[in-house]
């Protein structure tokens, strides 16, 4: 007789998806854009993507460490946080800062709420916000490559949005230039032509729904039309890309169901617009999320899913 | 919002591992002794009519109650009563069993003689004296699903061969081999039931199937046969309902409620084997099959046969059996041990090896909402989670958490390897529990 068998509850067999491989698949959308990035701002963009993956895993492992709890390194999600901070981040910032970023990513949004899942906002956007309040001066340091002899240089001056901020509009970047990434910006965000490859590939692996990217894209258009302002410009010119493919994306700070989603991306496109327009800053996404990010709990409770054959008691 | 308004349910796409499906199926010799349990339906045990020393013979009524939802239990073999002793079902209940040691002689009782039916209640009378439950798996009474309070409501019967659950190809092989049978049971049912819609469902990865109902069928207008897509839980009684005629059943209803009666394949080709033959359910059909059975194979095996029985008839385990299955993977209990008998309402037994088995790593929620869109009643598992997390008991009501059959698709797809489909076990048990 055999009486040393295995008794567990159905399912006796599980998907393959994980947490970690979602997180990889999250990784090598990344990638297009890491390249693109270290081929337009040069190997200093690539260091300070380094630092920050590096900072951030370190930061988990040393506060699971401490708190004496599970380590959790292992599902990559300190990984996409770093790389997304860095993202974030001009080419020109400086190694500490970084590391302080990581910090507030990680220790300070992500693990003292509770680690994966629980955080409120996403870390890479609260961290982004908050360096940018702290240190203005250097996380708005643009450079911006040019093409010289063949090879490219930088040289400093504004993105896009500050330059039409700003009224110079005569010397925008081409559309061209636009798409593969060579105007001035945070490392990540300029080269769209990455970041929607990256996009494709995560619809197409289901790792994200495109609901809450394109309705943040045509929120973004319709409302630069009702504005006045060129919706290109508004689309490329800034992090809305990046912003509304992997940030906005977050599962644990967007809404479950599609129609919440929708709602979601929608205010982040709203505020994204409004910011821009009548704020004081020349971007708004990072707000926009972090705003939206904190309302997700209130949108999941307005959408709930209808359970079939779901009866209301009287 | 017709945007968000669904076509088909949820559901997920297991691998489905139908290795044993042109497997015909080949007649286990009678095993030496057969256990059978007072309960194997769903409902209220019976009491034993036999004692130790009786001699039985095949077919013999042995057990029965005169409880209402019940079906009596016959000898599987001829031979003696070896005694009615203590046992512990596979899923924890605690009842008696009667254990037969097997003469080979099989012996067939004189009272076996195809039943004489003039009406519906000599219809119904007969098949609550075959001892006939659901034979998909739930094992319900199959009389008492026949007799609904509003007969005349119901217009159409589901035939479900939708077999959805990986592994098992038994509800198959019942098609292949005996589809006279099928529509002789069918047309009994039409005939006594009053029903002139017959649906029969069968998924897609089974188009040898659909093609033999298509044309033996071809010439009845009242019998249609519907192809589902391969998706498990295509063959969950609310989902094929919905699936096959738009039908919703509401919640703490029945099928026959929305006039549908739904039948599984091999209950309704038994009743038309029994109406001719008149030898009760002490047979079953089913897939033995898994990475620790060495030689899988469809069998036809004495109700009561031992599970080491079943292993050994096909080659034995093959290397280290770590898990034993009665069901398929989605929904299968898994046994304590291989002495558990084959009951009326198995279709498979699945042994897996340690790679098999190997209880995943849980990690914390990522709210993905994987489980919520994997759920075929669109319920939020990760919300009852958290809910019940916090015992709060008006929130799960409100999460419907009652609603859920227990098909696993939550589990199934979370990244995170959570045990969704057992606290939803354990929410509905707190619900009820707050009720009383």
């Amino acid at each position: 007789m055999l009486n040393k068998l295995v008794v567990t509850s159905s399912p006796h067999v599980r998907n393959r998806v994980s947490t970690t491989s979602i997180m990889l698949d999250v990784i090598v959308a990344l990638l297009p854009a890491v390249v693109a990035s270290t081929l337009i701002f040069g190997l200093r963009a690539l260091l300070i993507i380094c630092v920050s993956v590096v900072s951030c895993v370190v930061f988990e492992y040393l506060f699971r460490k401490l708190t004496k709890k599970d380590n959790t390194i292992g599902d990559l999600s300190a990984v996409v946080t770093g790389i997304l901070l860095a993202f974030n981040l001009p080419s020109t910032i400086s190694i500490p800062i970084v590391i302080v970023g990581a910090f507030i990513a990680i220790v300070v949004t992500k693990q003292l709420f509770g680690g994966i899942g629980q955080n409120f906002a996403n870390p890479a956007i609260v961290a982004r916000v908050a360096l940018l309040v702290a240190f203005a001066q250097p996380m708005t340091n643009w450079v911006i490559p040019k093409v010289v002899n063949g090879g490219l240089d930088l040289v400093s001056g504004a993105t896009p949005l500050a330059q039409i901020a700003g009224g110079d509009t005569a010397n925008l970047p081409s559309l061209p230039d636009m798409l593969l990434g060579i105007r001035g910006g945070s490392l990540g965000e300029t080269c769209i032509v990455a970041l929607l490859i990256g996009g494709i590939y995560l619809v197409a692996r289901k790792i994200i729904h495109p609901v809450i990217p394109v309705t943040y894209f045509g929120t973004v258009a319709v409302l630069s039309l009702c504005f006045g302002v060129d919706p290109l410009y508004e689309l490329l010119g800034g992090g809305v890309v990046l912003g509304a493919i992997f940030m906005a994306t977050d599962y644990t700070t967007s809404p479950v169901t599609t129609k919440g989603k929708f709602i979601f991306a929608l205010g982040c496109g709203f505020i994204t617009m409004v910011i821009r327009v009548y704020g004081a800053y020349p971007e708004g996404t990072s707000f926009a999320i972090l705003l939206m990010n904190i309302l997700c709990p209130h949108i999941d409770k307005l959408c709930k899913t209808k359970p079939f054959g779901g009866v209301k008691k009287a | 919002m017709a945007y968000f308004k669904k076509k088909h349910l949820s559901g997920v796409h297991v691998v489905h591992h139908k290795e044993t499906a042109e497997l015909e199926s080949v007649v286990m010799p009678t095993p030496a002794r057969v256990v059978l349990p007072l309960i194997q339906h769903m409902g209220s045990p019976c009491d034993a009519l036999v004692k130790k020393g009786d001699t039985v013979k095949v077919g013999q009524r042995i057990a029965d109650t005169d409880k209402f939802l019940s079906v009596p239990i016959h000898a599987s073999v001829s031979g003696t009563v070896s005694g009615v002793e203590d046992f512990v079902a596979s899923n924890g209940t605690k009842t008696k069993a009667i254990v037969i040691d097997a003469d080979g002689e099989q012996t067939v009782d004189e009272s076996i003689k195809p039943p004489v039916i003039g009406s519906r209640e000599d219809f119904l009378h007969a098949v609550r004296a075959s001892g006939l439950t659901g034979l998909g798996g739930a094992g319900f009474p199959t009389f008492i699903k026949l007799s609904p309070k509003n007969p005349d409501e119901v217009d159409t019967l589901v035939i479900n061969s939708a077999e959805c659950e990986p592994y098992i190809t038994s509800d198959y092989r019942e098609c292949m081999e005996n589809s006279g049978d099928v529509l002789d049971g069918i047309r009994a049912v039409q005939k006594y039931l009053g029903i002139h819609k017959v649906i029969i469902a069968i998924e897609n990865n089974k188009p040898k199937a659909i093609e033999l109902f298509k044309k033996q069928t071809n010439d009845d207008s009242e019998i249609t046969v519907h192809t589902l897509s391969s998706k498990y839980p295509q063959g969950a009684e609310k989902v094929i309902i919905y699936e096959t005629t738009g039908r919703v059943v509401p919640e703490g209803k029945l099928p026959a409620d929305v006039g549908v009666i739904v039948m599984n394949v091999s209950t309704i080709s038994f009743i038309g084997k029994y109406l001719k033959t008149g030898m009760p359910l002490i047979t079953k059909k089913i897939t033995v099959a898994g990475s620790a059975i060495k030689d899988p194979k469809n069998i036809i095996a004495a109700i009561g046969t031992p599970i080491k029985d079943l292993v050994e008839f096909c080659g034995g385990y093959n290397g280290e059996c770590a898990k034993i299955l009665m069901g398929g993977p989605m929904m299968g209990i898994a046994v304590t041990d291989d002495d558990q008998p084959l009951i009326k309402n198995n279709n498979a037994i699945l042994a897996l090896d340690k790679a098999h088995t190997d209880p995943p790593k849980t990690t914390a929620c990522i709210r993905c909402g994987r489980c919520v869109r994997a759920c075929p009643f669109s319920l939020m598992p990760a919300a009852i989670e958290r809910a019940f997390d916090m015992q709060d008991v008006e929130s799960l009501q409100k999460l419907k958490v009652m609603n859920c059959m227990e098909c696993g698709c939550c589990s199934f797809s979370c990244p995170a390897k959570r045990d969704l489909v057992g606290v939803n076990r354990l929410s509905k048990k707190m619900v009820r529990a707050a009720k009383r």
